[in-house]
């Protein structure tokens, strides 16, 4: 496969290109087209078993996919009753969506990436990215809406005046001459939260993808370095399972963690 | 790194699973759960309650065994008592009929004695009375000698 391409610049170039699809002028209003089609089929067909799976959802001896569906959501809820004490009863279906969504986009890396480009590539798709979480803009998504959930579940527990006020006399003291200091201090760790939740995911699932086409360069090399490269893939991927799903498990974690730290009076 | 439109749509999309999990996916799930531990804390304590339940029962049974087997006793003991009680009254009572037996024969013998007696008084007198005729080789009138006769007759 690797044999079509002139080099491996264009090689790894072209397996990082997003499928875009500009919707107006400039350049934010674009949209990766393989990003968002990915992340939604695979969405909906996650949520679509779980509803399935609820629906039939009965209260004596569980059958296994019952079973298996409530071992992840017992799993969730044990974290969050762990971190969070709030009376908020939507904290834990949050955990569990950001749990489940983030661990199928990340499982998507398992998919061989040259053989699935080049059946998309059969089915006129040029540049498609399917990994969703190896996109900055889903990883941002998320984590921007997870600082949205922090600010709204700040001003909710503190109440709007409370909330100014903590940003401005915590957390060095509420004399007047430190409210610069504590506001400064507020706002970095305001943009360092979104920050390094979202690029912490990217950073994982991109260097992910950009190993496995480091390794899928070995086919171009001939027979020997194909079946070594084999090898080196079955190594990588066996490896990734534990990113995936601990990348998973951090990017629920930190979202609770964040929920929850937004209730804490200061 | 390029962020664009498709960050608000994913976000979008975020926040609808979100909703849907909330509303459809997570309250039947745990309640499904919840009712499934409080179905089985309630089995362990009806479990726990059974156990109780047979061992206060074994207790009782013990307890009637052990009262039926006081009672079969004291029953046991009034029997005997009775029968002792009837025996030495049959004792008695047999050596009263006893005695009274031996009383009678002896006084029926005492009776038949002095009848026996008069008898051979008589006839001894009889006899006195015929010796006497044949001696005297004449009649002895009864009738004549009767104030006799009876004064023999009473030393007899």
């Amino acid at each position: 496969m690797a044999a079509t391409y002139e080099n491996p610049t264009e090689y790894i170039n072209h397996h990082l290109s997003f499928f875009t699809q500009p919707v107006g002028p400039g350049g934010f209003w674009t949209v990766n087209v393989d990003t968002l089609l990915t992340s939604a089929v695979i969405g909906v067909l996650t949520f679509g078993f779980l509803w399935l799976v609820t629906r039939k959802a009965k209260a004596g001896v569980p059958s296994r996919t019952q079973a298996f569906v409530e071992l992840a959501v017992d799993f969730v809820n044990e974290q969050v009753k762990s971190i969070y004490n709030g009376s908020s009863r939507m904290v834990a279906p949050i955990a569990l969506t950001t749990f489940v969504l983030v661990l199928v986009m990340n499982a998507m890396d398992f998919l061989p990436i040259d053989v699935v480009a080049t059946g998309l590539h059969a089915a006129g798709f040029d540049k498609y990215r399917f990994v969703p979480t190896a996109d900055v803009n889903t990883t941002f998504a998320l984590a921007l809406s997870v600082f949205g959930l922090m600010i709204f579940y700040s001003i909710k527990v503190k109440g709007l005046g409370g909330w100014i006020h903590e940003l401005f006399c915590s957390p060095f003291g509420s004399n007047p001459i430190l409210w610069p200091f504590n506001l400064l201090f507020n706002l970095v760790e305001y943009v360092s939260k979104p920050l390094s939740h979202s690029l912490r995911l990217f950073g994982n699932m991109y260097a992910g993808e950009l190993i496995f086409l480091l390794i899928g360069m070995w086919a171009a090399t001939g027979i020997v370095g194909t079946i070594f490269g084999a090898v080196l893939d079955l190594g990588w991927s066996i490896f990734h399972i534990l990113i995936v799903a601990l990348q998973a498990y951090i990017f629920m974690m930190l979202t609770v963690v964040y929920i929850a730290m937004a209730h804490e009076h200061h | 790194m390029n962020i664009n439109l498709t960050m608000l749509m994913q976000a979008v999309g975020f926040g609808l699973f979100i909703w849907f999990t909330a509303k459809f996916i997570w309250p039947p799930l745990t309640r499904a759960v919840e009712t499934r531990q409080k179905q089985i804390a309630d089995g362990l304590a009806a479990g726990e309650q059974g156990r109780q339940n047979l061992a206060s029962a074994e207790k009782r049974i013990a307890d009637m065994i052990a009262e039926a087997r006081a009672k079969a006793g004291e029953i046991v003991a009034t029997g005997e008592k009775f029968r002792s009680e009837t025996m030495d009254q049959a004792k008695v009572e047999a050596r009263a009929e006893g005695d009274r037996i031996i009383a009678a024969a002896k006084a029926e013998i005492q009776q038949e004695l002095a009848r026996a007696k008069e008898q051979l008084r008589n006839q001894v007198a009889d006899l006195a009375v015929a010796g006497a005729s044949r001696i005297l080789k004449r009649e002895v009138s009864a009738k004549d000698h009767a104030e006799l006769l009876a004064a023999i007759r009473s030393e007899l």
